[in-house]
């Protein structure tokens, strides 16, 4: 097959092209691309300070890795099925917020309990009962409502939770929650705009919205019942029950949405998530997002 | 990036029926400088387009702060009007610094 | 307003050669210049189908999402369908601005009357698929995109700016995973190979047929729409990737594939055109399902948008009357 040599114009090198776009009045400026990546932990010594428990610190920091790692996942599986293409691109940026705190918290987890373990460690190589996120981050999506009442729920609780964490003793663990505390905000009004939307849009849309609401608020209470380890390494949960059912009372109120009156999801002889007893729908979650890792031991990625 | 709807022969369809309207977003990019016209996006209200812009035009530090406007909302000159607005003010030199000649050896000037 | 309809609806002398000149001056048509309807109908064929592509291709990569086997992985891989998403935003915006609506545009793919690339007609297999279409396909499109920079339709060639420089990251992450993979364990570097096995044709048909069979090239290139032919594109396509597939390592599935010292660039073989033909009319392996994904999306979230209309009408009828006011 004889093919003419291509013709020598400014498109032959296509970075180099892209770099020449970069000047002129059509060039970068006008684009505006931003440069600053900051790393959070950026200046944060990751030193164990003196006086607090390793294995405490590592297993606390687990859990709230392991919440932000699962319910990361969630939001990843709504990549292409959003209602909305604007909503593709929020939904993704939330998973990426979640994501990148699992992959500090985890990380000071490994660091933590002196093993060393990296978050892909953690992530892909721990067995389902050794998870320890709570219930409420691992049931299946549902449909937009009930992904979005679980998003206000965690979002909620989680943004309150970091801003009692930014003063903790660990400095990684402070500076993961001082950069959380905005993350989650976001999160946070993005989920309240949303409830606010359908519960107070169409007739159906209302019922949906409710129906999504009675569905993941059994699962709340875990989010303020203490484990021992938070007790000792973090902030009390129970703390927390009092603001965050206010906040939801507040917003369910404005979009006409009834607080359900459901009792809490029963744990199994006394223990839930933050012990490694999960619903059944956490084993199908960690079979997919460790299958690939777990075919190639000591691969690299 | 791309021009308004409203700035399309088309402009008077923005906000269908059947989707939500098409708003425009303008970013200023640091501390200092205008807000610029970057895109436009499809929302259902004004917060759920702040929102929306800053998600898709801001995903890579772009900007400190966002514009969004209802692109039905803005009036724009036509091309057949390009030379009654634009070309009377071609000819005014004098309103242009370099018009005045000044000697070189006149300081701060 | 007036005056500018009648221009357009009159074959209008004065108007067409305006706009021929400035096509011929390398400057911009904006969406408010008068144009051929010829010119109009092209550019929203060819940016509504670069649109549904970026949708469309989101599901390929989407696929390993979940299952993506390191953090960073699919850190990397979320923020390129996200991405994907956003380019698909500036472009469904830019056919906006040519008089059309999103919402058409997504019937019309939904319902099989706009076509989008067929390289994502294609399943993903293994996670180097991942590597190689960010190597091989983002790199094929980055050879047909960054002409487009230069389009003479503005808002286009604007939207292709801001894509051309995000999509330079979706190749350079392609190669380095392909770089990684191949540094690693035999069964990593047998996933590569069999990846660029099964997706270097493909990608070679991205550019479309042969010169000879494409009728409308000369007249995109007389519009600047378009500024290369295919065959240009696609030797450009393989002189660039010859030497990427050496320094990784692996073998382009091409006997005919040579070095011309002559003229300077590879020889390559012959595309199975009947393949891309089969695949443009429904039948790749693919086809149904992501137009049937898409389709599902869509109508499953027509309750979500329509309730938002609903909440958005009941704040606005909320509001006092501030044209009123304002008026006084």
């Amino acid at each position: 097959m004889q093919h003419r040599t291509a013709s020598t114009t400014e498109d032959d090198h296509v970075y180099l092209s892209l770099a020449e776009s970069d000047s002129g009045p059509e060039g970068e400026g006008r684009w505006a691309y931003g440069t600053g990546f900051a790393d959070p932990l950026l200046g944060v010594d990751t030193a164990l300070p003196p006086g607090l428990d390793g294995d405490d610190l590592a297993a606390y920091c687990l859990m709230l890795g392991d919440d932000a790692l699962v319910l990361a996942q969630r939001l990843i599986e709504w990549c292409t099925r959003a209602p909305e293409l604007e909503e593709e691109v929020a939904l993704a940026n939330l998973g990426l917020d979640l994501l990148g705190q699992a992959r500090l918290l985890l990380t000071r987890a490994g660091q933590a309990d002196g093993t060393g373990r990296t978050e892909d460690d953690l992530a892909y190589w721990r067995e389902d009962h050794e998870f320890r996120n709570v219930r409420l981050v691992e049931t299946p999506n549902g449909d937009f409502a009930y992904s979005i009442a679980r998003l206000l729920l965690f979002a909620t609780a989680r943004g309150a939770l970091y801003e009692a964490l930014a003063a903790h003793p660990d400095p990684v663990l402070a500076a993961v929650a001082a950069r959380g505390v905005k993350e989650l905000a976001y999160h946070r009004e993005y989920a309240t705009a949303w409830t606010l939307r359908l519960g107070d849009g169409t007739p159906y849309s209302a019922q949906r919205m409710q129906a999504g609401l009675d569905a993941v608020w059994p699962l709340l209470e875990e989010l303020f019942t203490a484990h021992p380890v938070e007790l000792r390494a973090g902030v009390d949960p129970a703390r927390l029950r009092e603001p965050v059912l206010r906040s939801l009372g507040a917003v369910l109120a404005e979009a006409g949405l009834t607080v359900p009156d459901v009792p809490p999801l029963a744990p199994v002889l006394g223990r839930a998530g933050r012990h490694g007893v999960h619903t059944e729908a956490l084993g199908p979650l960690l079979a997919e997002l460790q299958v690939v890792a777990r075919a190639h031991p000591g691969a690299t990625w | 990036m791309t021009e308004s709807k409203a700035d399309s022969k088309a402009g008077s369809k923005a906000g269908s029926k059947t989707g939500w309207p098409l708003y425009e977003v303008f970013v200023r990019p640091r501390r200092g400088l205008n807000h610029v016209h970057v895109g436009s996006l499809h929302a259902a209200d004004d917060r759920m387009a702040l929102l929306a812009a800053r998600d898709l035009y801001t995903r890579r530090n772009e900007g400190v702060s966002l514009w969004v406007v209802r692109s039905d909302a803005i009036t724009a000159s036509t091309p057949d009007e390009r030379d009654p607005f634009f070309e009377p003010s071609g000819d005014k030199v004098y309103r242009h610094p370099t018009f005045y000649d000044i000697p070189e050896d006149v300081p701060h000037i | 307003m007036v005056t500018a309809e009648v221009a357009e609806a009159v074959p209008d002398r004065t108007a067409e050669e305006r706009f021929e000149a400035v096509v011929a001056a390398e400057q911009r048509i904006e969406p408010r210049d008068w144009m051929p309807d010829a010119y109009r109908a092209t550019l929203i064929r060819q940016i509504a189908q670069h649109a549904h592509s970026e949708i469309i291709g989101m599901q390929p990569e989407g696929n390993w999402l979940t299952r993506a086997p390191s953090l960073r992985r699919k850190a990397i891989l979320l923020a390129k369908a996200q991405d994907e998403a956003g380019h698909g935003l500036y472009l469904y915006a830019a056919a906006e601005t040519l008089g059309v609506d999103r919402a058409e545009l997504t019937e019309k793919l939904i319902s099989g009357r706009q076509k989008y690339s067929s390289i994502f007609n294609y399943p993903t297999l293994t996670f180097a698929d991942v590597g190689v279409i960010g190597w091989l396909v983002d790199g094929a499109a980055i050879c047909n995109q960054v002409p487009l920079c230069r389009c003479s339709y503005g808002p286009y060639a604007r939207a292709m700016v801001r894509i051309c420089k995000e999509e330079s990251f979706h190749q350079r992450q392609g190669y380095e995973l392909l770089m990684t993979l191949m540094r690693g364990t035999e069964a990593q570097r047998r996933m590569v190979q069999d990846a660029v096995d099964r997706w270097w044709w493909p990608s070679l048909m991205m550019f479309g047929p042969s010169d000879a069979e494409s009728p409308n090239t000369a007249r995109s290139m007389a519009w600047r729409i378009k500024r290369h032919t295919n065959d240009e594109l696609r030797q450009r396509f393989v002189d660039m990737t010859v030497p990427q597939a050496q320094h990784l390592g692996v073998t382009l599935p091409d006997p005919e594939l040579r070095w011309n010292e002559e003229r300077g660039g590879w020889d390559f073989g012959e595309p199975d055109w009947s393949e891309l033909t089969r695949v443009i009319h429904g039948q790749g392996p693919c086809n149904t399902q992501r137009v049937e994904r898409r389709r599902a999306a869509h109508e499953d979230g027509a309750w979500v948008r329509e309730a938002a209309v609903a909440y958005a009408a009941k704040r606005a009828a909320e509001q006092p009357h501030t044209e009123e006011e304002n008026g006084k």
